[in-house]
């Protein structure tokens, strides 16, 4: 006979946990109890020796599918317990650790029982169970009880209840589970059902009528796990565009659902991969490349789904409801965010009736119909979004099924605590750091709307109750006007916290190293950070930027030439204005309108008001400089004749431009033996500005008058933007080369918005490595903005724990 | 001019300019100060206002004024926002040397005008000529006192819930004029300086909603910077309607092309008045009358259950967009 305690950490509560230690200890003949506590799960356990080694590897097998499992450590008591039996014991609670787990794509077992006439939650739109359903989306306050969910009104039938109870079932303290007999219910607007009927029926008809406005082309707005989406016939041309119509969303990829992922094999290729994370409890939004023909048992899509992308977001069906209605629909649906552009996904039964359902005199409704339910949305998230690059997974949006799980850090970042960071701006996102561990929020969105920004505040004070944390020190971006960075000032000021000011491409390089495990003393990397604009340590703005840099600083070695920003943020929205910049910085205009003059970008010139921009470039008129590389991307793209004159959203002209490139030809240019002819940039070692103690800048200058011969010579486009992803891949690791000789770096990391693009990032990536470096890159947290909340939240941690350790030393 | 005009010849040609130019009795007796009756005060209220700016602009002479009038308006604009009825300017310069008297007289000549047109006296003056580079042609700076009517009680921190917003005119003329005559943008309809004096339209409005919690003209940093004050001091949410506030096509589409926010433009006569909803309709009324107020309009309100120190814009597509007090200038935040 012996006696252990085991102290199990992580993701553990509200996951269906305990009763899973229940049946095995009951299994294992092993007496003793269970119980949550602040910590995690702590358990009891006597019996014979060999029973309790049986019950440990079963533990790490059986674990229940949303458990994560951070550590299991085990202690012998030597002092006699008197158990006969084994139970669970009611929680206790404290101060202390434990996580919140992210909401969970239904389970087989509850898509069998949904599916099953004889079952009692047959066509039940809210089946779910430990291994399932709503979590973050539905929680009010600690402890994860059911009283602070939206559940909370109510009340359990007594068949639910005897589930709830009981710790071998499934349903076992699984708080959202509820039944036709006692849980939410669906409703339909406008809606023509009787009253009084049977709630099997009743959702019947419900589904039936969703069906037919589905197939009659019609728009119907569905309620689901974190928000409202707009649903509509994805092979539907005329619907499809009627919903960009109705919703003012132009160019936007818009995201597919079907219920099995056959129905995506008829559009796009699934890695196993692919499918993993597309099964997975998270279910995120994965993009999939198109397949080069389509199933012809399948309709085609419209090609308003993802005009200009090689790519198509796809998801499963991720809760029952999802399920039934994609079920009988059997084909690919959109279920794109239902907002008014710019604003944030709702989440409110009256304001989707308001705003999307209510025609007014000169226009019509966006919606159809409404599917709402009486289950409250406690908190917004948008769906995640992923996609499997042949070096790796990377999140490109990370909210639904994945926040607020914990980013685990290395050791050495074990004492810090009360950390919070407040994130960048567009792309926002807030991210605590709490007894060496990162919680990083969902992704929020632009703060600049309103209603984000009111939602930005609301779930930091959510996450503050949610994780029992209040922060000592905060951390924010540099750049002054972010609204994040405001926040962040203010709360520091009024609660007189320690606040620091994090350079937002060091921030970018952190959250890297962060999530891949690097020890807060990890010898300097070299990090480059490509992305759209930055605010610089010196003021200025950056986006192409080699850094030098460890957890607590980072000085910059390298960059990309700066370019004017003729017209600063209406550069972003109007990418003619950065070729125009461009060109103006790399040959004088009588040649550019001597030797280019009949190309179609020449053309597109003249119809500008290029005599202002002129002067806005001459007198310095709101045309900073900005060494950004997302800038170059939409220079080389309006080039191409790439949305020339708007994009709807950033990043819209470099990832059409990454879709054109031809991956064999780029092979072909980027070999040393290479005789193909490619573009230029020079690479200048000591500019000018040695001020900021630069070694080298990488400038596009000589580039643009070979990339201009060939659009004088009808090149392809796919040819002139092949050759420039391999020319600035070139220069780029001709830069890390020549650092290399004048820094001991032995890991490049690679960060910022525009390593989401496959084709830089994985010949980056294979180059770097096949020079013996390490390369680092994102897997768990995005590479573009939404990342940046955990890299100030790290710098800010290394930095707080160096000044103490320091403190300690003298 | 030249520099250390100190001399006897010099001083009395600028004496000559700015006597011929503001001749009055307070001015001509040429005391080290002018000097003013409490009881001829008293009677325009109970209460004095006093107020100083420096004016630097570039260029000094730009469609629809210059410096000169820049510096009678902006001061006389800073009393009469506080309800006061302007009285007396004084005016101090510093001119860079080399500058042709002839320009000194032109701007001299506009000072007295403006100051004639607005009611106000110049009473004390001071000028010194400085070494090329010490300064931009020239700076002008003009204190005022004005006096106060008893009824009017104008506070930044006063505005209440349901108040409305009210401008008087088409935002951002003045800034967009400048910058166009600064760096001769090649515009195709050209665009005005808006600088004018308020007192008469202020009066007027008072008089019609004499409730009226606050007003203060859109200078430097626009109508966004103003409402952004206004919100802080009263702890209250501002809303204002995109489709409701007045900008000048012309200045949307130099803004447009310039890739800057007409409502952090300058406006050197235009007012932002914070009036009780009940009051709302005469105040609009009355400044309507006014040439001045002419295209007054109501742009948005005071929100209920707004976050306190929070302006945002209700924008045309339906969203809404948080209108921020800028920490420095207007820098792009996109990454
Ligand atoms: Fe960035
Ligand atoms: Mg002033
Ligand atoms: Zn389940
Ligand atoms: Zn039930």
């Amino acid at each position: 006979m012996t006696q252990q305690e085991i102290r199990v950490k992580g993701t553990v509560q509200g996951v269906g946990f305990r009763p899973t230690v229940y049946r095995l200890a009951l299994e294992c003949q092993l007496h003793g109890e269970v119980s949550n506590d602040c910590d995690g799960v702590l358990i009891r356990l006597s019996g014979m020796d060999v029973k309790i080694k049986e019950f440990l590897n079963r533990l790490n097998t059986e674990a229940p599918p949303l458990a994560k499992i951070e550590s299991i450590t085990h202690a012998v008591i030597e002092h006699a317990w008197d158990y006969r039996d084994f139970s669970i014991r009611a929680s206790t609670h404290s101060a202390g650790r434990t996580d919140i787990a992210a909401d969970a794509a239904s389970c087989a077992q509850c898509l069998l029982e949904i599916n099953d006439p004889n079952n009692r939650r047959y066509l039940y739109p809210f089946t779910n169970c430990t291994h399932c359903g709503p979590r973050l989306s539905i929680v009010n306050a600690i402890p994860y009880d059911r009283c602070h969910t939206s559940m909370h009104d109510f009340k359990l039938c007594a068949a639910c209840e005897a589930e709830y109870r009981n710790p071998l079932d499934r349903r076992f303290h699984a708080q959202p589970t509820a039944c036709h007999a006692c849980g939410p219910r669906i409703f339909l607007s406008p809606s023509s059902l009787p009253t009084h009927i049977d709630p099997i029926q009743r959702t019947q008809s419900i589904l039936d009528v969703i069906q037919q406005a589905l197939v009659d082309g019609k728009i119907v707005a569905i309620k689901g796990l974190g928000g409202f989406h707009l649903c509509c016939d994805a092979s539907n041309h005329a619907s499809v565009e009627q919903l960009r119509q109705r919703k003012h969303r132009y160019a936007k990829p818009l995201a597919l659902m079907t219920h099995d992922t056959a129905a995506i094999r008829a559009y796009c290729q699934i890695s196993e991969q692919e499918e993993q994370y597309l099964r997975s409890p998270a279910a995120p939004i994965v993009l999939l490349n198109r397949q080069a023909q389509v199933d012809v048992n399948f309709p085609v899509l419209s090609t308003a789904i993802a005009p200009g992308s090689h790519l198509i977001g796809f998801m499963l069906a991720y809760t029952p409801l999802h399920h039934l209605i994609c079920q009988r629909f059997g084909k690919a649906l959109v279920m794109t965010s239902a907002n008014l552009s710019g604003e944030p996904q709702i989440t409110d039964d009256e304001e989707a009736l308001e705003k999307l359902a209510k025609t007014s005199s000169n226009k019509a409704a966006i919606a159809d119909l409404v599917l709402y339910h009486d289950r409250p949305i406690a908190n917004r998230i948008d769906d995640s979004v992923v996609r499997c690059h042949t070096f790796g997974v990377q999140v490109l949006r990370r909210a639904r099924g994945y926040a607020p799980r914990s980013i685990a850090l290395h050791n050495s970042f074990q004492n810090a605590d009360r950390i919070l960071a407040y994130g960048a701006e567009l792309k926002s996102t807030f991210c605590l750091i709490k007894q060496g561990g990162a919680i990083l929020s969902q992704h929020q969105g632009d703060l600049e709307d309103v209603k984000t920004c009111d939602d930005y505040e609301k779930n930091l004070a959510l996450f503050k109750i949610l994780f029992e944390f209040s922060p000592t020190h905060l951390a924010c971006d540099l750049h002054p006007e972010y609204i994040s960075s405001k926040l962040a000032h203010a709360e520091a000021h009024s609660k007189n916290l320690h606040l620091l000011g994090i350079q937002h491409h060091h921030a970018h390089i952190a959250s890297a190293m962060a999530e891949n495990g690097l020890s807060r003393t990890h010898p300097k990397v070299l990090g480059i950070a490509f992305d759209g604009l930055g605010y610089g340590d010196n003021g200025e703005l950056w986006g192409g930027e080699f850094l030098l840099a460890d957890f607590c600083e980072s000085h910059r070695v390298a960059r990309l030439q700066p370019v004017a920003l003729p017209g600063a943020a209406q550069a972003m929205l109007q990418p003619w204005r950065n070729t125009y910049a461009q060109i103006r910085n790399s040959m004088s205009w009588t040649e550019f309108r001597e030797r280019y003059g009949t190309t179609k970008i020449a053309q597109f010139f003249e119809q500008q008001s290029l005599a202002t921009v002129d002067r806005m470039l001459q007198a310095q008129v709101n045309c900073p400089l900005a060494s950004s590389a997302g800038r170059l991307f939409d220079a080389v793209a309006a080039a191409l004749d790439i949305h020339p004159d708007k994009v709807q959203f950033e990043g819209q002209a470099a990832i059409t431009l990454e879709s054109l490139v031809d991956q064999n030809y780029l092979t072909q240019l980027l070999r040393v033996d290479s005789t193909e002819r490619c573009y230029q940039f020079e690479i200048q070692s000591d500019p000018t500005t040695q001020l900021y103690k630069l070694k080298y800048e990488l400038s596009a200058a000589p580039m643009w008058p070979s990339l201009l011969d060939d659009l004088n010579q009808q090149h392809s486009q796919t040819q002139i933007a092949t050759r420039f992803h391999a020319a600035l891949i070139q220069a780029v690791l001709k830069t890390v080369d020549l650092l290399r000789t004048q820094y001991p770096f032995n890991d490049v990391v690679l960060s910022g918005g525009c390593m989401q693009n496959e084709v830089l990032s994985n010949a980056l990536q294979n180059a770097i490595q096949e020079r013996g470096l390490a390369c680092i890159t994102h897997h768990l947290v995005p590479a573009n903005d939404g990342g940046i909340a955990l890299g100030q939240a790290v710098i800010a941690a290394a930095r707080t724990i160096k000044k103490i350790d320091i403190g300690h030393n003298e | 001019l030249a520099h250390g005009g100190g001399g006897k010849a010099m001083r009395d040609l600028i004496d000559d300019v700015f006597i011929d130019a503001f001749s009055n009795s307070s001015l001509n007796t040429l005391e080290d100060q002018a000097r003013f009756q409490l009881s001829d005060l008293a009677q325009y209220g109970d209460r004095l206002a006093m107020t100083t700016d420096s004016y630097v602009i570039d260029p000094i002479f730009f469609p629809g004024g210059d410096i000169g009038k820049l510096a009678i308006c902006g001061t006389v604009n800073d009393l009469a926002v506080g309800g006061a009825k302007p009285l007396y300017l004084t005016c101090a310069m510093i001119i860079e040397e080399g500058m042709q008297v002839s320009t000194l007289r032109q701007i001299v000549q506009s000072m007295a005008d403006t100051a004639k047109a607005a009611g106000v006296l110049i009473v004390t003056g001071d000028t010194k000529v400085v070494e090329r580079g010490s300064c931009d042609k020239i700076f002008i700076n003009t204190a005022g006192i004005g006096v106060i009517n008893k009824d009017y009680q104008l506070g930044v921190h006063k505005a209440q819930a349901h108040d409305r917003i009210l401008v008087n005119g088409y935002l951002g003329d003045h800034g967009a004029a400048i910058l166009n005559a600064r760096g001769d943008m090649h515009l195709s309809s050209p665009i005005e300086s808006d600088c004018a004096p308020l007192h008469e339209l202020i009066a007027v409005l008072l008089k019609a909603a004499p409730n009226t919690r606050f007003i203060r003209d859109a200078t430097r940093g626009g109508i966004a910077s103003v409402l952004n004050e206004i919100a802080d001091a009263s702890k209250c949410g501002i809303e204002i309607l995109e489709t409701e506030t007045p900008i000048r096509n012309e200045v949307k589409g130099f803004c447009e092309i310039l890739g800057l926010d007409p409502l952090y433009l300058a406006n050197e006569g235009k007012l932002v008045a914070v009036v009780p909803e009940a009051e709302t309709a005469a105040a609009l009324a009355a400044m309507r009358a006014h040439p001045l107020g002419r295209d007054a309009a109501d742009i948005g309100c005071v929100l209920e259950d707004g976050r306190a120190g929070r302006v945002h814009m209700q924008t045309s597509f339906g969203g809404k967009r948080i209108v921020d007090m800028l920490v420095g200038e207007q820098l792009p935040r996109i990454c």
